[in-house]
């Protein structure tokens, strides 16, 4: 008897989650779609050779927006439990900001 | 609880975070991708202080095609979310589907891999662009090389957990393996966002 309330209290609960794992999947999908768009924006204005001075920062925010998604949706890093990774890929963009300053400025000046 | 971890049927709603192992391996593999974006760093900055550094040899603007580019991104963010399909199937525990959707993913990791390679083998050939042709065309291939050979290695792993999981079925041993790779697989995504942005698309503005 309290077998049979816990195999159906555990199909319940595999139930709930397939539905919640359905929707996060929806989600991603959606994720996808604007990454797709935001690629297709950035090769259009670089191919209807727009001003550079324009192009360029605007492709830099679609990419950087793009990274962000994938970082948060598609590895997960905006649900609970990612307080650390979030902590080592920021020490590392932190590093990587000032390399890339560093090595351009030097040509640069 | 002398469960047998090779042969668990019910897997929590994180498999890959439910042991001391899944957790410790989930924590060192983002604490080395934070590793590796400081990696890519140092190759991209180093490619934006010279690439235009041209020399002779011929410039971004006259080789790059962004049809091919374009080709390639969207098989890399296709295979990204397909590796996602296959997370999706590991946490409803659907070890054959998750094998299917990794196999998908492999194949379009080679499909993009392909592509690269031929790629160069344009550049070389038809351009005479070499790694030592000029400052610009060294920073280029071991930029974009390095992130061909990440994809390489990718494939390879994902391979082998595959063959090598493949009677095992899906269980909170190989459940943060799993999962590992595929975040492998997405940065090795994020890294290709800034180099179509950055070498081609940057490139190709002047």
């Amino acid at each position: 008897m309290a077998d049979n309330t816990n195999s159906a209290n555990q199909t319940q609960k595999k139930q709930f989650y397939k539905k919640k794992h359905r929707e996060q999947m929806k989600h991603q999908v959606i994720t996808f779609a604007m990454m797709i768009a935001f690629t297709m924006l950035a090769f259009g204005l670089v191919m209807a050779e727009v001003d550079a001075m324009f192009t360029v920062p605007i492709i830099l925010v679609l990419a950087a927006v793009q990274v962000l998604f994938q970082l948060y949706y598609f590895m997960h890093m905006a649900e609970e439990g990612h307080e650390w990774p979030a902590a080592m890929i920021y020490s590392g963009v932190f590093a990587a900001v000032l390399t890339i300053l560093a090595l351009t400025i030097i040509v640069w000046w | 609880m002398a469960e047998d971890v090779l042969k668990s049927g019910n897997l929590p709603e994180n498999p890959e975070r439910a042991t001391l192992e899944g957790r410790n391996k989930f924590m060192g593999f983002w604490f080395f991708l934070g590793g590796e974006v400081v990696l890519f760093a140092s190759l991209f900055g180093t490619y934006l202080a010279l690439r235009n550094s041209t020399v002779d040899g011929p410039t971004g603007q006259e080789i790059f095609g962004l049809g091919l580019v374009f080709l390639m991104t969207v098989i890399l963010l296709t295979s990204s979310l397909t590796s996602v399909y296959a997370m999706y199937h590991m946490k409803n525990n659907d070890f054959k589907k998750m094998q299917l959707w990794l196999g998908i993913t492999v194949l379009l990791g080679f499909a993009f891999l392909g592509l690269e390679i031929y790629e160069f083998v344009h550049y070389v050939n038809d351009y005479g662009f070499g790694f030592s042709t000029s400052a610009f065309s060294t920073a280029f291939y071991t930029l974009v090389g390095f992130h061909g050979a990440h994809v390489a290695f990718g494939l390879l792993w994902i391979i082998s957990l595959m063959i090598r999981n493949r009677k095992r079925g899906l269980n909170l041993y190989n459940a943060p393996k799993f999962y590992i790779a595929s975040l492998y697989w997405h940065f090795i995504d994020v890294v290709w966002v800034f180099i179509f942005t950055v070498v081609y698309l940057m490139g190709k503005v002047g």
